[in-house]
């Protein structure tokens, strides 16, 4: 019995027969639990959207985020270099991350540019509207995504911004792989309390604002500019800084709100748009 | 010659006699790594507990088939295809934490107590004994894990599984939270004081020295 047991055929079966249960075995549970998971991270990052604009995603339960999203928040697949909205891509199943890797929509930075480090940009990206719970449609805030790199990793969060184009509703990253409880903080509520109701522009539309080492100064002229960096990251705060600072700049977002100023200022362009 | 263990002695043996961490001192790795808080602490601990047993039980299950040219082979198999679908599962059902523990669950692979109860426990075993010994080297890791889990994110953080029990100074209360607690180095000396402690308890699992420093000899004239 041990002699055929150890029987090169012997050998070449087990191993076969082994690799084959297993693969089945395998396979069928990635088939089987893939929507489930799916559904957990469209979840997960709807959860983090309404968090930062305001709604404390947590708590709620994953029918209500989703009855949220169908009602309230309107996807928007933009094109980053004209800031007009394309009919291209479908919002719910466009990727701007995918798009970023794929050479033929999406741009190197060459490294002056790069300030945020990310060194390819996508040439289109989704926007969330979340829209007045009266169902008129109006905007009560833009939710637009962000990210960079800060000490160890890339950040990968949201803005959300006031229908000024200007005051921020939150900041808050969904992923990121910085030190717990230094640059992890990012993460911490009291820190991104901060940045509500901070502006981001100067007075001529240039993207102001600033992540201060050793805290704001009391009675700093600029206060409304400035956020008190977190103590003892000072590369993952100046990381936040320089994210926010690409992303509303030229190379982000900059044409993009360009385009909903005017859209704004001349209310029947939005009609035209309907 | 296995019978005169009972089924008992082999489930519970491992938790505090024969543990797998603190006397083996094997699946460190992971134990620094995840125990940062008790949620992903007692996440690891099923998730190892639960591959450890499957896995010896479907190794002691076909123990007799495998040649023993590829037995190191067809055990990785089982148990890589085990923390598959532990991984697949968590993500399932699971996703923050999953998302918290991140490749440490895939690295339960490489997990030396896996493998080792494998090779030698379960290659030699009947499937029931062996699924029970799984169970109790897991319920040693996860014990470990536990504990770490408790001092880490109680006085790191001032929390247990997120809720704050320590009133922070940040939110007005008196704690100020270690933060050294957080980072993987304190893990490593967490450890060293249990198992200093369990020594002290059970004296039998002093290790005798290898060998002695011999006094300074004199130089021969």
């Amino acid at each position: 019995m041990s002699s055929n047991q150890e029987s090169i055929v012997r050998t070449l079966v087990v191993a076969l027969v082994v690799s084959l249960v297993a693969s089945i075995f395998v396979a069928g549970s990635a088939v089987t639990l893939k929507p489930i998971q799916q559904k957990n991270a469209l979840l997960d990052k709807q959860r983090s959207i309404l968090a930062i604009a305001g709604i404390e995603g947590s708590r709620l339960s994953a029918d209500e985020v989703r009855a949220l999203f169908e009602r309230r928040i309107k996807a928007e697949v933009i094109d980053l270099a004209t800031g007009e909205t394309t009919r291209e891509y479908d919002p719910l199943t466009f990727d701007p991350l995918k798009v970023a890797k794929d050479q033929n929509i999406s741009r190197a930075l060459p490294g002056k540019e790069d300030i945020a480090f990310i060194k390819r940009r996508e040439q289109y990206t989704t926007v969330y509207r979340l829209e007045a719970i009266d169902g008129s449609g109006e905007l009560e805030a833009l939710i637009l995504p962000v990210r960079g790199y800060g000490l160890w990793s890339t950040l990968y969060g949201f803005l959300a911004i006031k229908p000024d184009l200007n005051t921020v509703v939150g900041l808050g990253f969904y992923q990121h792989g910085e030190t717990p409880g230094l640059g992890g903080e990012v993460d911490n509520p009291a820190w991104k309390k901060l940045w509500q109701g901070k502006t981001l522009f100067d007075a001529n539309g240039r993207p102001d604002i600033e992540v201060v080492k050793g805290g704001v100064p009391p009675g700093s002229q600029k206060a409304g500019h400035q956020v008190d960096a977190l103590a003892g990251a000072t590369l993952t705060s100046k990381g936040v800084n320089n994210l926010l600072t690409f992303w509303l700049g030229e190379q982000g977002f900059g044409p993009y709100l360009e385009r909903l100023r005017r859209d704004m200022a001349t209310p029947e362009n939005q009609e035209e748009e309907e | 010659m296995a019978k005169s263990i009972t089924a008992r002695e082999v489930l519970f043996d491992p938790v505090f006699k024969n543990n797998p961490v603190i006397l083996q001192i094997l699946g460190i790795c992971s134990a620094l790594a995840v125990t940062s808080n008790l949620n992903t602490s007692l996440v690891m601990a099923i998730a190892l507990t639960s591959v450890t047993a499957f896995s010896n039980l479907f190794i002691a299950m076909i123990r007799n088939q495998i040649p023993s040219s590829i037995r190191m082979i067809v055990q990785m198999v089982i148990i890589a295809s085990l923390v598959i679908v532990v991984d697949q599962i968590l993500r399932a059902y699971a996703f923050t934490l999953a998302k918290q523990l991140s490749v440490f669950v895939g690295l339960i692979i490489t997990n030396c107590i896996v493998m080792g109860r494998a090779e030698a426990f379960a290659m030699q075993n009947p499937p029931w004994r062996s699924f029970l010994d799984g169970i109790g080297n897991g319920l040693g890791y996860s014990l470990l894990l536990i504990m770490l889990g408790t001092v880490r994110e109680l006085f790191g953080a001032g929390k247990l599984m997120g809720y704050e029990i320590l009133p922070l100074d940040t939110n007005g209360g008196w704690y100020v939270p270690n933060g050294l607690l957080l980072l993987p180095p304190s893990a490593f000396f967490l450890i060293g004081f249990f198992i200093w402690a369990l020594r002290m308890w059970k004296k039998e699992q002093q290790e005798k020295p290898d060998f002695r420093l011999a006094p300074q000899m004199k130089e021969e004239e």
